[in-house]
């Protein structure tokens, strides 16, 4: 945190006109005043990078000493053993409050997801801080569910995988059913998942997902599945969460689902932050950067 | 609410207000309001308490993992039984029948059968540990509980496996005139504590394998070395009674973990099984090893609880 100067002057390259106002409080006190009682912050990021580790990318000739050379000398030379790092997020800072809903957008491989799992502590930053008012979760139990398992077993298991008690899972169980739809079709709940259509089994884990209420909660492109009355139902479940939650941070590719659900958009480009503001303003310069909200083509991309 | 942001956030704004608070940096926010860093590492004791709280998750994972082995399959779950007892005819044909070999032991199937199956119980838990974080990548960047969750739900899968590979050890007992007694009670508490050493050392692999994943593939190979040392298929006893072997071998030969455990449940099971071939104080070295292993291994986990799922 004593850097502070080093952090922000790399940050804002695209901002020419206000280098004088460079200062760490600058930040914090205009979201301070932003609203009349002062807003709570709920997750503050400070100057975080993200910086992914892949190995075995020493392909090709020369390979197998690489890899001897990665696991004897692991720290001095990791570029040379063949190990890559990708620089996923760079510096990003940002503090978000009680209340608010927050769009998140950029071209794909821009660091959104990878941003939205570091908030949610499950990836470790490599510099900077992020602190949040209890524990963030992501919206989502893909991993936690087995294919060859019930879909009954399946709520169950991914009902505690979020850490729901026995009881809460016992008592959500028949919503969760309800909310997913499986059964309309007769009876599949009971029958192994590995033989519900892509669909269904997209519905049945959105709404075990969306079964628990949240402090922070991160979706991450969710609301893409199942049909259009399954749309509806999910973005509908998003504003309850959204009034049960505090924060709610909504990662898509639509700017409609983001203008329908969020007041503030953060624009993530090649890990930087691009932009930060109100969701009119920033989806504007960002319609404008992809190349229009209606025209098809590709206007060539303007970095500035 | 935020509309006041302008849109490049952090540069083009009003002036500070008069009346904002003076200069805080983000620490200092987040310490105001309370905030925790996300992702930081719970104290020993807060770890040990969301571990027991998600006691049930751990069990559902490993009897969803246990379930999910054979569901494909027509007989579906009378694998669980089949399985071991058609190992145990394996060993049986080629030891028992083929090489006719007792090598001196009283009971050399019950002794054999045993000795695998109690083998099996730590090497696939430690097999599995390797694996836990590793393996399990997704489910680790995709929910938040405990990451030793994984490595003992994983060892407690291998338990449940044991328990119906006991059923056919049941069965091969009675079959091999071994007469039930009451000692076979003794195999609860051996049970219990070769858990907590299979889930230490389980703990440790896992931290290691999340790490340098190459080590799943020589483990295998340490495994087997481990096993032929550890008497699964020969008594150390007569194997070493006429031999001039140092007695720090002996000592280390004796005391080894997988024998202990597996000498334990063959005093428990089998009655020709004497306390003789016990090492000394063989409950206290049982012990000894489970909260080594239990203890330790958790220990060393979790202080790298907060760099599991890069990589």
């Amino acid at each position: 945190m004593a850097d502070t100067d080093h952090r922000t002057s790399d940050r804002m390259t695209s901002d020419r006109r206000t280098t004088d106002r460079r200062t760490t409080d600058r930040r914090t006190t205009d979201l301070t005043k932003a609203a009349s009682p002062a807003p709570v912050p709920t997750v503050i990021c400070d100057a975080v990078d993200i910086v992914y580790r892949v190995n075995g990318t020493g392909a090709g000739r020369g390979a197998a000493t690489a890899a001897l050379n990665r696991m004897l000398r692991r720290k001095q030379t990791e570029r040379a053993a063949g190990v890559r790092t990708v620089h996923a997020v760079r510096n990003v800072s940002f503090t978000a409050h009680r209340g608010e809903a927050i769009g998140l957008i950029g071209t794909n491989g821009s660091g959104k997801s990878t941003l939205l799992k570091a908030v949610a502590g499950l990836l470790p930053v490599e510099r900077g801080r992020i602190y949040t008012d209890g524990q963030p979760s992501l919206l989502g139990v893909n991993a936690a569910l087995m294919k060859d398992l019930t879909g009954e077993r399946n709520v169950h298991l991914g009902g505690l995988a979020m850490g729901m008690s026995r009881e809460e899972v016992r008592e959500r169980h028949q919503q969760i059913v309800d909310f997913s739809g499986i059964n309309e079709k007769g009876d599949f709940l009971t029958l192994p998942m590995r033989t519900y259509s892509s669909g269904m089994a997209a519905r049945l884990r959105f709404s075990i997902a969306a079964a628990k209420d949240h402090d922070v909660l991160l979706v991450d492109e969710a609301l893409a599945t199942g049909d259009r009355s399954f749309q509806k139902r999910s973005e509908r479940r998003i504003r309850e969460l959204r009034a049960h939650a505090g924060t709610v941070f909504l990662v898509s590719h639509s700017n409609k689902s983001i203008r329908d659900t969020c007041d503030r958009v953060l624009w993530l480009e090649r890990g930087e932050l691009r932009m930060d503001g109100p969701t009119d303003e920033v989806l504007a310069a960002y319609e404008e950067f992809t190349g229009g909200p209606d025209r098809a083509g590709k206007a060539p991309a303007k970095r500035k | 609410m935020s509309q006041v942001l302008q849109p490049p956030p952090p540069a083009a704004t009003a002036s500070p207000a008069p009346d904002a608070p003076p200069a805080e940096t983000p620490a200092q926010l987040a310490a105001r309001y309370g905030l925790s860093v996300s992702g930081a590492r719970p104290s020993l004791p807060e770890y040990g308490r969301q571990l027991w709280a998600r006691r049930h998750f751990i069990r559902a994972f490993a009897t969803a993992k246990l379930t999910a082995q054979y569901s494909q399959a027509k007989l579906g779950q009378l694998w669980q039984v089949a399985n071991p007892l058609l190992n145990a005819a394996v060993y049986f044909l080629i030891f028992g029948i083929l090489l006719g070999t007792k090598r001196g032991v009283p009971d050399y199937v019950p002794f054999l059968v045993t000795g695998v199956f109690v083998w099996t119980f730590t090497q696939s838990s430690i097999m599995a540990g390797t694996r836990a974080i590793s393996g399990n990548l997704g489910l680790v960047r995709a929910l938040h509980f405990p990451r030793a969750a994984l490595p003992v739900s994983f060892a407690l899968q291998q338990l449940q496996q044991l328990l119906f590979s006991m059923c056919a050890l049941v069965v091969i007992l009675l079959a091999f005139g071994v007469p039930p007694a009451a000692s076979w009670l003794l195999a609860v508490p051996a049970l219990v504590l070769q858990f907590c050493f299979n889930a230490g050392v389980a703990m440790v692999m896992a931290r290691w394998g999340a790490r340098t994943p190459d080590i799943a593939q020589l483990m295998p190979f340490v495994l087997r070395t481990w096993m032929y040392v550890s008497g699964v298929m020969w008594s150390i006893d007569h194997v070493t009674r006429d031999r001039d072997l140092p007695h720090l071998v002996l000592l280390a030969l004796r005391c080894n973990p997988a024998a202990v455990y597996i000498d334990l449940m063959r005093f428990a099971l089998i009655d020709s099984f004497h306390a003789s071939g016990l090492p000394p104080h063989v409950w206290a070295l049982a012990t000894g090893w489970a909260l080594l292993a239990g203890v330790g291994g958790f220990v060393y986990f979790w202080k790298a609880e907060e760099t599991y799922g890069r990589g």
